[in-house]
């Protein structure tokens, strides 16, 4: 399960930015995750509480900014919903495609007191 | 990183070359303690109370792997080194692919082995039986290599300049693909007795690698899997990927890969 890395990702930076910021704990933390990421939204919930027990990030209120996935067919320029990189082009069925959005993880922001 | 709080050290992970202990670079710490992070941060001479503050940040959550990726692909490059990480489903056979190669390439090319594992060294002693320079990185509860694993094991490897490092990550089909380790190519082997539609089920892995290893090519006849079926679904996934069909235990098709391999390494 690769979301107890992501979530441990994600405490290393608060815990950095924390520091840096001479701040002591995080209110409320942005995330951007895309639907192309790999990241399993159900699964990062369920590792979360354990992996910011006794960081700063414990009692934070995490905000997921979920970003649909989108392809651009080449042949027709226009763009598509993709749920997953298997998803190719609904009108012409290309298989070339360019990754528009998508497979972002990211911490947006950080509310610090 | 260790995979289990998240602090620097290597926890359950632990590198060994065949003989030695496998506790080797292994540093125990407690998880039930709150743990210190020495960070250097500039200490003003005022208080910090301002009250809330929103930094804007805008960081990649895998920013501390893709550091030590970046790291580890500056040091192939400079070595001329060409590196491989090798990912599968447990049982595809990417051992055995190995062991082939190494077999048949070893006088030919200067190779160097990461064996990515939960547990064991069973899978660098097979490759140190062929002579090659290995070492066994064994994760403990992690599912994947990370890219500080990888920094950790070059150094204790060593290799010298214009070499092929191989690195076999551990077996799943799933985790290992956000991992960038620092790798040239990234090989997926899938094979013949796993399900024709693998590419559409774990898309994530074959978007994110250049080769595709089909392999136990020499067992079709007695197998319901459809090559061409399987090669479509994966191009769906990604275009660009560029097909083996092998059998490493018998050797078929091997011999391609190599003309490959000798026409992309970097020296």
């Amino acid at each position: 399960m690769h979301e107890m890395s992501i979530a441990l990702g994600i405490v290393r930076i608060a815990e950095d930015e924390v520091a840096k910021a001479g701040a002591r704990k995080v209110n409320s933390i942005d995330l951007d995750i895309g639907t192309l990421s790999g990241i399993e939204l159900d699964s990062l919930e369920f590792v979360w509480p354990v992996a910011v027990k006794e960081t700063v990030l414990e009692g934070a209120t995490k905000n997921i900014n979920i970003i649909q996935g989108k392809g651009y067919c080449m042949d027709c320029a226009i763009e598509f919903d993709m749920q997953n990189f298997a998803d190719i082009c609904p009108t012409c069925h290309a298989l070339l495609k360019e990754i528009r959005q998508g497979k972002e993880m990211r911490v947006k922001a950080l509310e610090v007191e | 990183m260790c995979s289990t709080c998240g602090c620097g050290q290597d926890d359950d992970v632990k590198i060994a070359r065949p003989g030695q202990e496998l506790s080797v670079e292994a540093v125990a710490h407690d998880h039930d303690n709150p743990h210190h992070h020495d960070h250097q941060h500039h200490h003003h001479g005022h208080s910090h109370d301002h009250g809330n503050r929103v930094i804007e940040l805008e960081r990649d959550i895998l920013h501390h792997n893709d550091l030590h990726a970046a790291q580890n692909r500056g040091y192939f490059d400079a070595l001329q080194i060409t590196t491989f990480n090798l990912v599968s489903s447990p049982g595809s056979g990417k051992t055995t692919f190995l062991e082939r190669c190494l077999n048949d390439l070893k006088t030919e090319m200067d190779f160097y082995v990461i064996e990515g594992d939960q547990q064991t060294m069973q899978d660098a002693n097979r490759i140190d039986a062929l002579q090659v320079p290995v070492v066994q990185v064994n994760t403990g509860k992690g599912c994947h290599l990370d890219g500080g694993m990888v920094t950790d094991a070059v150094k204790e490897l060593d290799p010298k300049k214009g070499g092929v490092m191989m690195i076999e990550n551990v077996g799943n089909l799933v985790c290992p693909a956000m991992f960038d380790l620092g790798e040239d190519f990234r090989i997926v082997i899938i094979s013949t007795t796993e399900g024709d539609d693998k590419p559409l089920k774990y898309p994530d892995m074959f978007h994110g690698s250049q080769i595709c290893i089909i392999n136990k090519i020499d067992l079709i006849p007695y197998l319901d899997f459809d090559v061409e079926r399987t090669k479509e679904y994966a191009k769906k996934v990604n275009p660009d990927l560029i097909f083996f069909e092998v059998s490493a235990t018998k050797g078929d098709g091997m011999e391609d890969f190599y003309q490959w391999l000798r026409s992309n390494k970097k020296s």
